[in-house]
């Protein structure tokens, strides 16, 4: 361990370390002056993105190969940070308009994602494990921000006590395959699983158990039940960070732990993640017909989103198409962000104190009323369902090609019909805003139009260069170490 | 019969009675009291099998932090008076059947332990010894250890979140569906 080590994680030291700063720097600053905060997470954040940033190209590892900051690492952290980022913007005004402004959301977001930044740099199930409960931990605590409040309560405990089930799921995991191979890095998993000395079928059961962890974060069904309550019930700029942050973190585990450590398996892993991936993309599709209230419809519609995520991984031991479909998956993770961290824009600005303004009748005549945030909201929905000309069509057009590239036909058709049944929730949430009368109020907030529209004007602009944003994906997939 | 193994098995009796003792009381404080002798005694059984770190972990972060923490919650909430309850009746037959496979697992493995696997040889005498963990903790595994002291600084900031400060007026749910 040298200097050099702590240099290439720079980043997240970079970023945890302001997370304290401004923990602390907080009690100082008085009541009138507290737009500081979120102003030195801004720049927390931006110098983050840019240090991160600033290693693309350069794949390094530290620690004796227990962190690698490579392509992929760096591309899911331009995620993470843009997300936060968008979680900042959407929480400035909108604490305060709920009374519930307080330092410590920010500083919470920022720890959150360090994890999530340590969980794609992660190469050591060690690692994976404690960035997971790093990025979980700070995500419990915002899910219960809203003290006081039964529903928002409910979400956190929900959550904490799944959360912390899951977690034990993913140790045990780890323990058995620590125990099958007697090593945690990665690379030398995958060695020692061709060794006879290697316990296969303890091996076999400890993976089994780290899926359903991953699974978990990820909410795939079946293990999604948390999160429609959890959605719900926590305050919905956490919602979308938390749709949008600790999905990819669960996808980033996936593919480290899978790709580097379990290739051996694929052949019967590919199965299960197969019909993992078509289960949530039916259920999560199918039971969000039935929504009324528009933050349960996209809880259920971004599970359904996990499924669409999880047919990449379908053919991770096949070396032809891997890094295509990693490709695939990391494009459309960034149409997925863009997405919803605008339609989550748009539920915040309709969405008013006591919990009124959620509900699928509150958005009747938004489009004629707010002639640009329904434009805005018709695009998300739109790019939801994977139409063109949005980047949710070209996302969910390469996501396809690469699973019949991989020779998985049946997985792609499924894809497309349950995408067809979205049509019909998504399309729904359109006709209301534009055929239905009514005059809804929206929150005057400068930064909710702002998040709105760019991501919007992003889901539209790129969908013209699609090329380009996916040579990216690909220049990250390739630096993979 | 060695003097070791006698003193190891008074120990082995010592730790089973506790835990019956902790499991059978009516008293709540009686059982946590039951709780620190058992954790004590494991704690010894891990220095007679040559692991003073983690005997001395046994004792300072269960036997103490945790027990004390446990004691201040019953005597807090005045719980030490446990009502006879029926909940667990029903369970009874589930627990006597896992009893006896557990019970039969034990048996098989004094019978058959010496065909299933090479006995593991005996590790050097600093496997297991603080120093030898302290270094490895603070060189090869310094950077998970700094990321455990985050996850604490995170938890311990969301524990007094969680649990201080005014009621909050805002709701994210509507008035009537409460």
């Amino acid at each position: 361990m040298t200097a050099m080590d702590w240099l290439v994680i720079l980043p997240v030291l970079v970023l945890s370390g302001w997370a304290l700063t401004v923990l602390l720097v907080d009690l100082w600053i008085p009541a009138k002056y507290k737009f500081i905060t979120p102003l030195l997470t801004v720049l927390g954040l931006v110098v983050t993105l840019g240090l991160s940033l600033s290693k693309f190209g350069n794949p390094q590892s530290a620690f004796n190969g227990m962190v690698v900051v490579d392509g992929f690492a760096i591309f899911l952290d331009f995620i993470f940070l843009v997300s936060g980022l968008g979680a900042v913007a959407l929480a400035y005004r909108y604490l305060r308009r709920m009374g519930i402004e307080r330092c410590e959301y920010y500083s919470l977001l920022m720890f959150s994602i360090s994890g999530m930044m340590l969980m794609t740099y992660a190469n050591d199930l060690i690692m994976v494990f404690l960035a997971l409960e790093l990025l979980s931990i700070p995500l419990y605590v915002l899910a219960g921000f809203v003290r006081m409040e039964v529903r928002s309560e409910e979400a956190a405990l929900k959550y904490f006590l799944l959360g912390a089930f899951s977690s034990g799921f993913v140790l045990y995991g780890i323990g058995l395959i620590f125990g099958a191979t007697s090593h945690t890095e990665l690379p030398a998993v995958a060695a020692a699983v061709g060794k006879s000395s290697a316990n296969l079928p303890m091996f076999i059961v400890g993976a089994a158990l780290l899926l359903v962890g991953f699974g978990f974060k990820q909410a795939a069904v079946p293990f999604h039940m948390w999160s429609p309550d959890v959605y719900q019930g926590a305050p919905s700029s956490v919602t979308a960070f938390m749709s949008i942050g600790a999905k990819a973190a669960g996808f980033a585990a996936l593919m480290r732990v899978f790709v580097a450590a379990f290739p051996s398996l694929s052949a019967d892993m590919s199965w299960v993640l197969w019909a993992l991936s078509a289960l949530t993309m039916i259920a999560g599709n199918v039971i969000a017909i039935a929504q009324t209230n528009i933050k349960r419809l996209l809880a259920y519609s971004s599970i359904a989103q996990t499924g669409y995520l999880l047919m990449a991984f379908v053919p991770y031991g096949n070396n032809q198409v891997l890094g295509d479909t990693v490709a695939a998956m990391l494009f459309y993770l960034l149409a997925y962000m863009l997405t919803t961290l605008g339609a989550w824009a748009v539920i915040i600005a309709v969405e008013k104190n006591g919990g009124e303004g959620l509900e699928l009748k509150d958005y009747a005549g938004l489009g004629r009323r707010h002639p640009l945030l329904g434009a805005a909201m018709t695009i998300f929905m739109v790019s939801l369902i994977g139409v063109p000309p949005t980047l949710g069509f070209w996302g969910k057009f390469y996501l396809f090609r690469t699973a019949l590239e991989g020779g998985f036909v049946w997985l792609a058709l499924i894809g497309l019909l349950t995408s067809l049944v979205s049509a019909y929730y998504y399309l729904r949430v359109v006709v209301i805003m534009y055929m239905q009368a009514g005059e809804p109020e929206t929150a005057d907030d400068l930064w909710l139009r702002l998040v709105a529209l760019t991501c919007a004007a992003a889901v539209v602009l790129l969908a013209f260069m699609p090329g380009s944003v996916l040579s990216l994906a690909v220049r990250a997939v390739l630096q993979i170490l | 019969m060695t003097p070791v193994m006698v003193v190891f098995g008074l120990l082995g009796v010592v730790v089973i009675l506790t835990a019956l003792g902790m499991l059978l009381s009516r008293n709540a404080i009686y059982s946590a009291l039951f709780l620190v002798l058992n954790f004590a005694t494991v704690a010894v059984l891990y220095i007679i099998l040559g692991a003073p770190f983690i005997s001395l972990v046994q004792i300072t972060v269960y036997a103490g932090s945790i027990m004390v923490m446990f004691l201040f919650v019953i005597m807090l909430l005045g719980a030490e008076r446990l009502p006879g309850s029926d909940r667990l009746r029903r369970q009874r037959w589930i627990a006597a059947i896992l009893g006896l496979v557990f019970v039969a697992q034990v048996i098989l493995f004094i019978f058959f332990r010496g065909q299933l696997t090479a006995p593991v040889g005996t590790p050097p005498a600093t496997l297991g010894s603080p120093q030898a963990v302290g270094t490895t903790l603070f060189t090869t595994y310094a950077l998970p250890f700094e990321v455990t002291g985050a996850i604490l600084v995170v938890a311990t900031v969301g524990a007094i979140l969680l649990t201080r400060g005014a009621a909050l007026p805002y709701s994210p749910i509507r008035k009537e569906e409460k």
